[in-house]
């Protein structure tokens, strides 16, 4: 049904819709309006069949969502920032065991100091966990995209990532088709688990493997993790035919069409890229814009065909690794492997500053004739970073 | 598109302004987007939330820089916080107060603004509501003052938001200022 919703409650009602029979979470912001959501459906019997499970931190949640996976029941938890970095032990366990457990992240960045608003450095941190990721460009996508994983986690036997902006999507208020039950119904089949830990049937899982085993069953899970990028697009085929719109899938390309130069990101800023680049196009620009929906696993032979024609590429990333610089150019860079063409990296939106059209352009337009560094931190106030690291007595 | 944004404090409503403002756009088959400026939230800090209506889809999601309409929920801000950035020449603004542009020490800047009007929404909202809480009274105005969403979406905004009997107080609020407005200034309607 078409709503004007907040984005939070509009995934709250889209979970419902999947019907999971067990949520457990532990409330941090910006996700807590999720699970408050959720917890009232089940509470009021909208969601029917369903335990919440009230947990005591992060860790526990992971936990109990890897229990409760393990033994055959369809499972959700949501996290962010450092609450995602509790868990961490068992998000790589999650995982590891191969449990098709569903989990948003409303992205928010990592401490210290202390920032509570939206960047992307929590679910960067988790690329290497083995879990699936996938990033939500709107409201409608991040209610679309747990339909889909939900069904992408259990045909893999793999646990998805959905990560949609923290504030800047949870918290916005906007137009959403929420997915109707008959729908999600006749596109989700009930959860038939691959290994079930059941007492009357007794198995082990999660035993311990040596040395003789262990590079083989990295190998296995890379090989298991890789099939997602035909898994990928076909769920979000499959959802087209049923929903009506398109949603999700590897990539989503925008404007690529003669586009020497083509502005790659993740999530909610690729709206206002977009609106950039329209007026850009308008001014015989020719640019364009790649989205990456599926990070991990890493659609590098998608990308370096979307990238073909390109001249140079700009990575807007909303995190970035110290010591090196950006996350996402690396794994473009795979994409770009042979090829003449130029990448440059722009970080911007650190700790919730906004990206604004205003200086994305004056980038862009720098950008789009090679004069700019090969890693811009947007907006940064040079004089005062500057002054800082001399007071500290650095260079 | 038009772009408006909301100040008050904490407590006043501002962010549930917002979203009543999109679900009037919404209702009325438009696109709109509603989001509050992420921080803490306490009680009586000051607040900026922001809306915008388009009869297309809204992609962008920076904070609103240049809007076309402010809607200032408390007047004491107008001291502490830089309400009018960004404000055209023939931008609104609607601010909440008994009291003249001189008084409010803002005659300088309304006098090159033509569309700026004061309306007495907290002593509206206490004869109707019999609470301090403008942020619906000041929709009703906007609805008048701007015409850029009808008093009707706004009424129906508040009848799915509130529980019935603070709805019709709300609306009943609304409306007045709606009227007070429109008796004020004639010739937008």
């Amino acid at each position: 049904m078409l709503r004007q919703v907040e984005g939070s409650k509009a995934v709250a009602d889209t979970v419902a819709a999947c019907r999971p029979q067990v949520i457990c979470a532990y409330p941090i912001s910006p996700q807590t309006h999720i699970v408050e959501g959720l917890s009232q459906l089940v509470k009021n019997g909208t969601l029917e069949n369903c335990e919440f499970i009230n947990v005591e931190s992060e860790f526990a949640a992971m936990s109990v969502a890897i229990g409760s996976s393990a033994t055959g029941a369809r499972t959700y938890t949501a996290t962010a920032s450092q609450g995602l970095l509790y868990m961490v032990e068992a998000v790589y366990n999650a995982s590891g065991l191969g449990l098709p457990i569903v989990m948003t992240v409303a992205n928010r960045a990592i401490g210290a100091p202390i920032n509570i608003w939206n960047d992307h450095s929590d679910s960067m941190s988790q690329r290497d966990s083995g879990w699936i990721q996938i990033y939500a460009e709107t409201n409608q996508e991040a209610a679309d995209l747990h339909v889909q994983a939900f069904k992408i986690a259990e045909e893999l036997s793999l646990p998805v990532m959905v990560c949609m902006d923290g504030f800047i999507l949870t918290h916005a208020y906007e137009r959403v088709d929420i997915p109707e039950q008959d729908q999600v119904d006749k596109f989700l089949p009930p959860f038939k688990p691959r290994q079930i830990l059941d007492p009357s049937n007794p198995v082990s899982i999660g035993a311990m493997v040596g040395p003789e085993a262990f590079t083989e069953v990295k190998y296995m899970a890379h090989k298991k993790t890789q099939l997602a990028l035909e898994v990928i697009p076909q769920t979000a085929h499959e959802f087209q035919e049923i929903f009506g719109r398109s949603s999700g899938g590897l990539i989503r390309g925008y404007k690529l069409d003669g586009a020497e130069t083509v502005v790659i990101a993740l999530g909610s800023v690729l709206g206002t890229i977009k609106d950039v680049v329209d007026e850009m196009v308008a001014a015989d620009i020719a640019i364009g814009v790649l989205g990456i929906i599926a990070f991990r696993p890493f659609p590098t032979d998608a990308v370096r065909a979307a990238l073909s024609h390109a001249k140079r590429v700009i990575v807007l990333e909303k995190a970035f690794q110290v010591g090196i610089g950006g996350i996402v150019i690396e794994n473009v860079r795979a994409s770009l492997r042979g090829t003449e063409t130029k990448d440059y990296t722009l970080i911007a939106g650190l700790g919730g500053r906004p990206i604004t059209k205003q200086s994305l352009r004056q980038y862009l337009d720098q950008a789009c004739v090679d004069s700019v560094e090969e890693l811009t931190f947007l907006d940064l106030d040079q004089e005062l970073a500057d002054s800082e690291i001399v007071r500290e007595g650095g260079k | 598109m038009f772009q408006v944004r909301i100040h008050g404090r904490g407590g006043q409503g501002v962010v549930t302004a917002a979203e009543l403002l999109a679900q009037s756009a919404f209702d009325e088959k438009r696109f709109a987007q509603a989001f509050p400026s992420f921080g803490s939230e306490r009680t009586g800090a000051p607040v900026v939330a922001f809306c915008r209506i388009s009869d297309s889809e809204i992609r962008v999601r920076e904070p609103i820089m240049i809007p076309d309409a402010l809607i200032i929920q408390d007047s004491t801000l107008l001291k502490q916080v830089d309400v009018f950035a960004g404000l055209q020449h023939d931008g609104y603004a609607l601010i909440n107060s008994t009291r003249s542009f001189e008084e409010l020490g803002i005659a300088e800047i309304a006098d090159g603004h033509p569309r700026f009007i004061t309306v007495p929404a907290t002593a509206m909202a206490m004869e109707h509501l019999g609470r301090p809480v403008p942020n619906a009274v000041l929709l009703g105005a906007f609805a008048a003052l701007t015409q850029v969403i009808s008093l009707h979406s706004v009424t129906d905004a508040i009848n799915e938001k509130f529980k019935p009997k603070i709805a019709a107080s709300n609306c009943a609020a609304a409306t007045a200022a709606y009227e007070y407005v429109l008796a004020m200034v004639p010739t937008h309607a």
